[in-house]
């Protein structure tokens, strides 16, 4: 058997999910029987059949995927609940297996995979849909690049009629339909203290975040997922600013991106400059703008100016 | 062997594997240590945190990159972001060689995740090495391939492990890092002599040596990385220092992490048999 055929037999019985019990499954990938398959291409040895040496491989591979899903999306997994988290998380990795040398990128697909796969989430749709894209952000936001910041030198290069600012890589803009920042930091909170916990314990936080869950009501809120000094936090915004935020990101002029902001606001004329002023002091304060990476043909048309 | 070309001349003493709980005491403390592996993928990212800490540790340590998911052995080719991102790294550690294991673990861009074993034949040997000397090239640094734990071997299989080892090393002319945690693990499982591995390794090519804990099982044994080191892996460990003199030694300790103290007084043990071993007597 060649390097790649027998590499791509090893891999589809080892990404084949596992039994309810968590065991391999007796039906080979493409039917026939797991224990023929695996004795064609791997050895026996005294303690182990063929099958039972396979398993090993078949069952890390899950433990280690579905471990990565449930570290990776605590709050969709409150949502849930555990055992239908598990389930989706083994229909997702089956559709859509990592892609990725790193498992940081494991859930990078699961908002799309869940909005084509809606069955999983169907009671709970639109909360599932706010809660994932949170914690996608989160990951995000906690590593995402941060450019070198914005400084007052370089606003003086650009010219004010056409003046753009950048919106540093790192910071996510979220238009969500429930509030659940305060659902996530709440399920963080008990799994961070988790690990004194006695059964009673664990089964009370179980209970609490359950309830967290069926207490929660709908309510619109923009989020910007950001980092300073390395952690990340959920800052609430207003709808201008985050449509100002968004419009700014899109590559819309200031000028531009403040009337896009201020379309259907009901901030009363007279506050607005105010309102601008503060939004962009805070961002400013905050590190979000960063310095724009000059197209060559910026570069080319300022020095045929000089 | 204080150094040789497959750890770029270097004479490393005991280091241990820089995780993440025991990054506030490090950088508090500021323990002496000879030197701390990173995982390269861990780091491989645009920014935040990881990287922050990442640049502390290199301002006061010195640091070699090990990774887990170059996949050597995977028949498919090299993926360029990974290489990409690799090398940003490289220039960012200036780790003075880099490992990864000599296994496969993607088909098809498929990730597993995992160190699967190879099947030992010719052809796997020559693919391997080739895409050792490819992400050599690319990188610019010495490469060293590591051993892996295994719990199953192939039928099509044409020579043993040690002999696989050698094979791609000798073809890619590249280093070895000597787990001799994982040597012990696949003798228990596959039962061979693990005396005969590490005396069948080439002693000039060891840039490194890991050790580690392991769990038995009532059928096999587990490579899991949450145990002290167990006296089998430590005669092992004598028995290679023996044959490639004083090396550069890593500890890994990944689950169920101790204090940092304790991780570090179980690397130091390596002393009783690095001292006195600065020169290699091949044997």
């Amino acid at each position: 058997m060649k390097l790649l055929a027998l590499q791509r037999a090893v891999a589809r019985a080892v990404m084949q999910p596992l039994t309810p019990s968590e065991r391999m499954q007796r039906k080979a990938p493409g039917g026939g029987r797991m224990s023929a398959y695996a004795a064609r291409f791997i050895k026996p040895n005294d303690c182990l059949t063929s099958f039972e040496r396979l398993e090993i491989y078949n069952r890390q591979y899950w433990f280690r995927v579905l471990g990565s899903m449930a570290e990776d999306f605590p709050g969709l997994r409150a949502v849930l609940g555990g055992q239908r988290f598990e389930f989706m998380c083994k229909a997702y990795l089956t559709d859509c297996p990592s892609r990725s040398f790193t498992l940081r990128n494991l859930g990078s697909h699961l908002e799309t995979w869940l909005r084509q796969n809606p069955s999983w989430i169907r009671d709970r749709r639109v909360l599932a849909l706010d809660m994932v894209r949170l914690e996608w952000a989160d990951i995000e936001a906690f590593d995402g690049q941060a450019k070198p910041p914005l400084r007052a030198e370089d606003l003086s290069k650009i010219e004010v009629a056409n003046l753009q600012l950048t919106i540093q890589p790192y910071v996510q803009l979220l238009e969500l339909h429930y509030p659940v920042d305060d659902l996530l930091l709440e399920v963080k909170h008990g799994d961070d203290t988790s690990d004194f916990g006695s059964n009673a314990v664990q089964e009370r936080r179980k209970r609490s975040k359950v309830r967290a869950v069926a207490k929660l009501e709908p309510a619109q809120i923009f989020l910007a997922v950001h980092r300073l000094d390395f952690s990340v936090y959920f800052r609430r915004i207003e709808p201008e600013e985050f449509a100002l935020l968004k419009a700014l990101r899109s590559g819309k002029t200031v000028e531009r991106a403040i009337e896009l902001a201020f379309r259907k606001s009901s901030v009363p004329l007279a506050d607005r400059a105010a309102f601008v002023q503060h939004s962009f002091q805070t961002w400013a304060a905050l590190g979000w703008f960063c310095r724009r990476e000059e197209k060559m043909r910026d570069v080319k048309a300022r020095e045929n100016r000089a | 062997m204080p150094g040789n070309r497959f750890n770029g001349f270097t004479d490393y003493g005991i280091g241990i594997g820089l995780r993440a709980p025991h990054y506030e005491h490090i950088l508090s403390r500021k323990p002496v240590v000879d030197w701390f592996e990173i995982i390269s993928e861990n780091f491989m990212i645009d920014g935040g945190r990881p990287l922050h800490i990442l640049d502390q540790i290199l301002g006061q340590y010195k640091v070699v990159q090990h990774g887990v998911s170059m996949y050597f052995g995977s028949a498919d080719k090299p993926d360029r972001e990974h290489l990409r991102r690799l090398k940003e790294l490289v220039k960012r550690t200036n780790t003075p060689w880099l490992s990864d294991h000599l296994c496969w673990g993607s088909v098809d861009g498929r990730y597993t995740h995992d160190l699967l074993p190879m099947p030992y034949t010719f052809e796997a040997a020559r693919v391997t090495a080739q895409k050792v000397r490819e992400v050599r090239d690319f990188l610019e640094i010495p490469i060293a391939v590591e051993n892996v734990s295994s719990y199953a071997e192939f039928h099509v299989s044409e020579m043993t492990e040690w002999e696989f080892l050698n094979e791609v090393v000798e073809q890619a002319d590249c280093g070895i890092l000597l787990d001799v945690n994982n040597i012990y693990v696949s003798s228990q499982n596959h039962k061979f002599d693990p005396f005969t591995y590490v005396n069948s390794v080439p002693a000039e090519r060891v840039a490194q040596i890991h050790i580690a804990g392991h769990s038995k099982f009532k059928k096999y044994i587990l490579d899991t990385h949450d145990h002290p080191v167990l006296d089998p892996v430590w005669k092992l460990y004598e028995r290679a220092i023996q044959r490639a003199g004083h090396t550069a030694t890593l500890l890994e300790w990944d689950d169920s992490i101790p204090s940092f103290q304790e991780v570090h007084r179980e690397a130091l043990k390596a002393n009783r048999f690095l001292a006195g071993r600065s020169l290699a007597v091949a044997v």
